[in-house]
């Protein structure tokens, strides 16, 4: 089996070489620059541009702003619902709105320009933060697309709260967080004609397509996108936000094509941003440990309704994570002059179970409870709020081997009992959990007449090893080596394929390749089958298989060239789709699981705090290539000790602008913040979950690590934290 | 302008406020070298100016005339990556692969300044250079690896 074994990411060599081309970096003859334009308020009406200054200055091709933009058409439908079209009106919402494109001959020259638009605005009242509005918060109506109602509940969580020996309140907040990818957003549009071609840094390159052709209403098969490489998403690029948009408009304004890459602070209100959150937890137990009661009332900022909903669905993990009888889940929104927040790296899971998880934690600490003990004590064998089996778990599994990894039995219950030197020593865990996701995906495979094969999708590759692992199972599938199968993706002309989000990609597009492989498979026995006649008369189909590019079985084999040959084609090419049950067919719960562990130091002088080791054991089904999917685990981790103890968007409540919008001052890990990471995926193929049987790893290694350093920081100083991300002055308090 | 780039002589008509990061992406076709945060920040565009790692960003074109610079596109021979890229490739020391270029470019500077000791001195000094996807445990260990051969 090549599926599983650690080779080399495929696309290694461009991305150490610098030959991996990123959507900026395609060679478009006559492209040129765009630098868009933001607004410089929170709230109110453009009065007016200023642009002679601009205008007159070298270079400049076009100034477009709302004044003079092209109309964009929503009635096509515009499929993500978030995404609105900008400067179609001279309204601001928020501070670091689109407001005007400045195109010009070089970047030096757009640049210099769009720094001399000048703006005139009549300002109106703001609401820039959601702390003073809480008492506004509305119930979203659109909540998870409508497929479910914001609030759920079992049994009486009131009742058996309310006669519960042992009770913990307690609130969580997180704050706003930004994705920040190391390749900014970027789009090269073309027009020929009312034909567009787009080379832009997506998650979706089908949700772009659609995007496109409904903003301009063309057909779908005019527009195509492009995406080889994308350098990192997290969630900002998996919506088709305005920039490629505006990219497109401008190259139809000045007929040329245009280049139009955003700046980090742009980054910063362009893409959206995990959104902060108020968490309410209230658990009732028993002496023993039993949860009676789990209540968990959820708040999220939203922007203005005009852009939409996002909702940050913070309780969903809540409803299935233990057994417990009785419990309610609600979800609600704070509309503020603030952008439209949007999915980032476990949305919902990663603040939802930090809240969770760090309650736990409370709750094990009032009965002087090991933490594990107590989550073993909740285990839950069945999901317990959808009444059905789970496909796979072995999460107690991942408890017992993380906690020997870790070396979990060396803590003393004591929260400040464990020191070395000067260094308070804490020890935290946390359980980890994300749904397994899958969408309609497609895939085509091409049977070469040299016998190799291609694997070609509408999927996109973000750094997690898409080009390599579809490889890996096709090999596999045809008996070659893996050097003898090429996988193409990322261009819309590809059999089309969902966003890359919700960790569903290899659950998705591998089924479909999985699919494709089959018919290709059975198809190509057929026609050996049929040229043989005589010779292989009696011949049972199930009897043959693919090795090495020949159709072999009992009665001899016969290559794929010959028969290609026979009918003059160079190759045969197979469409394979693969879709999940639908919700009525639906007979098992699908979710990942982990344990994740932290220790953390924290000098009892000055407060610093550091991570100082980390363990992860995951049950995420089958892993398809050791290698890149230990790559997902360390760096889902990593993100975590970001949140745990880093990252934090702050916006000055008197202008609503954001004050870090940089990635100096929006402190992300760095090198020296990452400790040794021991990370460990249990060998668990879950063909119930989908052909694959893998489960998904982007965001599960993420969800449980900033309770787990939470919990750790607790255990180290018996300071618990409430509020992220944890800094120095907690410490000191 | 007349630069030194990996060995070559080039050619390019630029204005006095042009980046050496600018120069190199947008008008040399060398998109090897990466844009993150054009601030100093990340770390993404690092290249070496007569053999000491700088960030591009904060260099203005017209300041690398006479001397030799070299960017990702002339670390390795021919087919033959230099160590330092082999050992990224093997200890898939990325994800996204954006950052990948300076990091090491960062990394080869790194070990001839004699700053690759130990894993707690190539952490303190690759934090310049910021992955987002986290790949710093794997970025580490190909250093560590490929100091170890040179």
């Amino acid at each position: 089996m090549i599926t599983g074994q650690p080779i080399d990411r495929r696309d290694g060599r461009q991305k150490v070489t610098g030959a991996a081309t990123y959507a900026a970096e395609f060679a478009i003859p006559a492209t040129v620059h765009a630098v868009l334009v933001q607004s410089t308020i929170a709230a109110g009406q453009i009065a007016g541009f200023d642009l002679a200054v601009a205008q007159g200055m070298p270079g400049v091709l076009a100034i477009i702003t709302p004044d003079n933009a092209p109309k964009l058409s929503t009635k096509g439908g515009v499929p993500q619902a978030i995404t609105q079209p900008a400067l179609q009106d001279l309204e601001v919402i928020y501070n670091g709105q689109h407001v005007a494109i400045v195109v010009a001959e070089t970047l030096e020259r757009a640049q210099a320009a769009a720094a001399a638009v000048k703006l005139r605005y009549t300002e109106g009242e703001a609401q820039t933060t959601m702390e003073g509005a809480l008492d506004q918060a509305y119930v979203p109506k659109n909540f998870r697309n409508g497929q479910r109602k914001p609030d759920s509940s079992r049994g009486d969580p009131a009742g058996s709260f309310a006669a519960a020996p042992v009770r913990i309140r307690a609130t969580y907040t997180t704050p706003n967080e930004h994705h920040n990818p190391m390749e900014p957003h970027a789009t090269i549009a073309a027009w020929d004609g009312d034909r567009l071609t787009v080379w832009t840094s997506t998650q979706g390159i089908s949700g772009a397509q659609a995007t496109l052709a409904g903003m301009f209403g063309i057909e779908k098969a005019n527009v195509r996108v492009i995406c080889p490489f994308v350098g990192g998403g997290f969630g900002s690029k998996g919506s088709t936000w305005p920039p490629a948009t505006l990219a497109a408009m401008a190259a139809r304004v000045v007929k040329r094509p245009v280049k139009l890459v955003l700046s980090r602070a742009q980054m910063f209100t362009s893409n959206g941003f995990r959104p902060m959150t108020v968490q309410k937890i209230a658990i009732g137990v028993a002496n023993d440990g039993t949860l009676l009661s789990v209540r968990h009332d959820g708040i999220s900022q939203m922007s203005m309704p005009k852009l939409g909903e996002f909702v940050e669905p913070v309780a969903l993990a809540t409803e299935m994570l233990y057994a417990c009888p009785n419990l309610a889940v609600t979800h609600r929104l704070v509309g503020v002059n603030q952008g439209l927040p949007t999915y980032m790296r476990a949305p919902g899971e990663a603040p939802g179970v930090f809240a969770i998880e760090s309650a736990m934690d409370e709750v094990a600490v009032a009965l002087k409870m090991d933490p594990i003990v107590l989550r073993l004590k909740n285990y839950a064998e069945t999901d317990p709020h959808e009444n059905l089996p789970f496909s796979s778990k072995r999460l107690r599994e991942c408890y017992e081997q993380g906690a020997a990894e870790f070396g979990w039995a060396r803590r003393t219950l004591e929260p400040r009992s464990m020191r070395d030197g000067d260094w308070l020593v804490g020890m935290g865990m946390a359980t980890s959990t994300y749904p397994t996701n899958q969408s309609p995906a497609s895939a085509r495979i091409r049977l070469m007449a040299n016998g190799n094969v291609v694997v070609q999708s509408g999927t996109q590759d973000l750094g997690t090893g898409t080009y390599t692992v579809m490889a890996q199972l096709a090999a596999d599938e045809f008996g070659l080596p893996i050097e003898r199968v090429r996988v193409e993706l990322g261009d819309s002309r590809l059999p089309s394929a969902p966003v890359s989000g919700g960790s569903q990609t290899v659950a998705s597009v591998g089924s479909a390749v999985l699919a494709a492989c089959k018919l290709a498979r059975d198809h190509a026995i057929a026609m050996a089958i049929s040229d043989a006649g005589d010779r292989w008369a009696g011949a049972k189909p199930a009897d043959f298989h693919l090795e090495n590019g020949a159709v072999v079985g009992p009665p001899g084999r016969m290559t794929l060239g010959e028969m290609m040959a026979r009918r003059n084609v160079e190759s045969v090419d197979v469409q394979g789709d693969a879709k999940p049950p639908g919700k009525d067919d639906k007979t098992h719960s699908l979710h990942a699981f982990g344990a994740q562990f932290a220790e953390v130091r924290v000098d009892s002088l000055t407060g610093e705090i550091r991570v100082s080791r980390l363990v992860g054991v995951f049950d995420g089904g089958r892993v398809l290539n050791a290698k890149t999917a230990h790559s997902q685990l360390i760096g889902g981790m990593t993100f975590g000790v970001g949140m745990a103890l880093l990252e934090e968007t702050l916006v000055d409540e008197a202008t609503g602008r954001i004050v870090n919008a940089n990635i100096s001052e929006y402190v992300v890990p760095v090198n020296a913040d990452i400790p040794v990471i021991t990370a460990k995926l249990l060998e668990a193929d879950d063909r119930v979950a989908n052909p694959v049987g893998a489960k998904g790893l982007g965001e599960l290694p993420m969800v449980g690590m900033a309770a787990a350093i939470a919990n750790a920081v607790f255990h180290a100083t018996g300071i618990r934290v409430r509020d992220l991300p944890i800094r120095l002055d907690d410490m000191l308090a | 302008m007349v630069l030194q780039v990996n060995g070559q002589r080039v050619s390019l008509s630029l204005e006095p406020r042009t980046s050496l990061l600018d120069a190199l992406r947008e008008y040399a076709g060398l998109t090897g070298t990466k844009k993150g945060c054009d601030r100093g920040s990340c770390g993404a565009c690092t290249v070496h100016i007569d053999g000491r790692r700088v960030v591009s960003c904060l260099t203005l074109a017209a300041r690398a005339q006479g001397k030799a610079v070299t960017t990702i596109e002339g670390l390795a021979s021919g087919d033959d990556l230099h160590p330092m890229q082999a050992a990224f490739l093997h200890h898939d020391a990325y994800q996204c692969g954006y950052c990948t270029p300076g990091q090491i470019m960062s990394a080869v500077a790194l070990v001839q300044e004699g700053h690759a000791g130990s894993d707690a001195e190539i952490r303190e000094n690759m934090s310049g250079n910021i992955c987002r996807c986290g790949a710093y445990a794997n970025i580490v260990g190909a250093i560590r690896d490929a100091a170890g051969r040179a």
